[in-house]
């Protein structure tokens, strides 16, 4: 198991020019541990992570598109792997912090938790490659390859909560920041 | 046919027109055989399946995030569906989410406030309350308000509604 914190300051080491969606904690935490313009955290209603990445990938093939799914947020809106799957796009990493709650709203466990095989349903939907990660040192080890290696690529991160960060509600959806990534990206 | 009131090729000229490449949809028995269809063997257009709606909003939301143009198709029940996602992503978030969406059963000519149908009933006074501009095709003449009404959502980055009252074929 993974510091969500912890996950997201190797991601951050290994960033380069990644345009990099999170959703609700990881999104609070990502602003902190790796501001960038090209932080993309305008997704607006639960689920929509995965579904806004796959925009962003196939309107920009030329750039890498990651994305900090949760999986209450997965399970929320699961046709998504499907509909990404078919898409195909090879500029697309679909990351999942797997922590088993609905940690915004409670931290009240989601159905099956912890017994749900998530890389299974990615590979069952039609991602070509998947990985399920728990420990540090081997997302240290393997998110260089992850990031260079043709998508759809899902990756099922083991997390639990680490540090507590500031909520900063306004850098995540509001449209001044929208269009300052809407900026950067074009220019990038 | 000759006398049919609303060509597929009608509306997908004026779609092309506004310079969208992106067609991201799921199919909608108003519009699916003969527009749909078309669209998928069209070169000019990209079109995007997803499984659910609200999907179909964020993925015209990150296309717009990455300057590109797109439509979202699809049946009034899969825009009931997804009443949360537009409010949250489409209107608070203002991305210029366009939409074409087909009022199944909706009876010719009968204005859509009017329908027998419930959903269809429904849909323009939800759409008021969101503050979403909507605008009806039914006839080959209404589908030149397709390409102002794409325009006037990507410049104000707002969505809009094209309601599809008969089936086009």
């Amino acid at each position: 198991m993974m510091k969500r914190d912890e996950m997201l300051k190797v991601l951050a080491r290994h960033r380069t020019d990644e345009i990099v969606v999170a959703v609700y904690m990881a999104a609070q935490e990502w602003i902190h541990i790796c501001p960038s313009d090209l932080n993309y955290t305008f997704v607006g209603a639960m689920g929509q992570g995965s579904s806004h990445a796959l925009g962003l990938a196939l309107g920009r093939p030329d750039k890498r598109v990651v994305v900090i799914d949760g999986d209450g947020s997965l399970l929320m809106n699961l046709g998504s792997l499907v509909t990404i799957a078919n898409a195909a796009p090879k500029n697309l990493i679909h990351c999942l912090g797997e922590n088993g709650t609905y940690e915004t709203n409670g931290s009240v466990p989601i159905p099956r938790s912890g017994a749900i095989r998530f890389v299974d349903l990615a590979r069952a939907a039609g991602y070509p490659k998947t990985y399920e990660i728990s420990n540090l040192e081997d997302w240290d080890r393997q998110l260089g390859t992850i990031l260079k290696e043709d998508g759809p690529i899902f990756v099922d991160l083991k997390i639990e909560p680490g540090e507590l960060y500031p909520e900063n509600f306004r850098r995540l959806y509001d449209t001044e920041y929208r269009e300052k990534f809407r900026r950067a990206l074009q220019n990038s | 046919m000759a006398d049919y009131p609303l060509t597929a090729e009608s509306i997908k000229r004026e779609i092309k027109r506004a310079g969208v490449h992106f067609v991201v949809a799921l199919p909608d028995r108003v519009t699916s055989h003969y527009l749909l269809k078309g669209m998928l063997q069209d070169p000019d257009f990209r079109v995007v399946q997803v499984c659910k709606e609200d999907e179909g909003v964020s993925v015209c939301s990150g296309l717009y995030a990455a300057g590109k143009t797109s439509v979202l198709m699809m049946q009034y029940t899969g825009l009931l569906d997804s009443v949360n996602s537009l409010r949250g992503i489409a209107v608070e978030g203002k991305f210029p989410v366009c939409m074409i969406v087909g009022l199944l059963g909706k009876e010719p000519d009968v204005a859509p406030t009017k329908s027998n149908k419930l959903g269809v009933k429904i849909i323009e006074p939800i759409l008021d309350t969101l503050g979403i501009e909507h605008h009806l095709v039914e006839r080959d003449d209404d589908a030149s308000k397709i390409v102002p009404a794409i325009e006037k959502a990507y410049k104000n980055s707002f969505p809009v509604a094209i309601l599809i009252g008969r089936e086009p074929r």
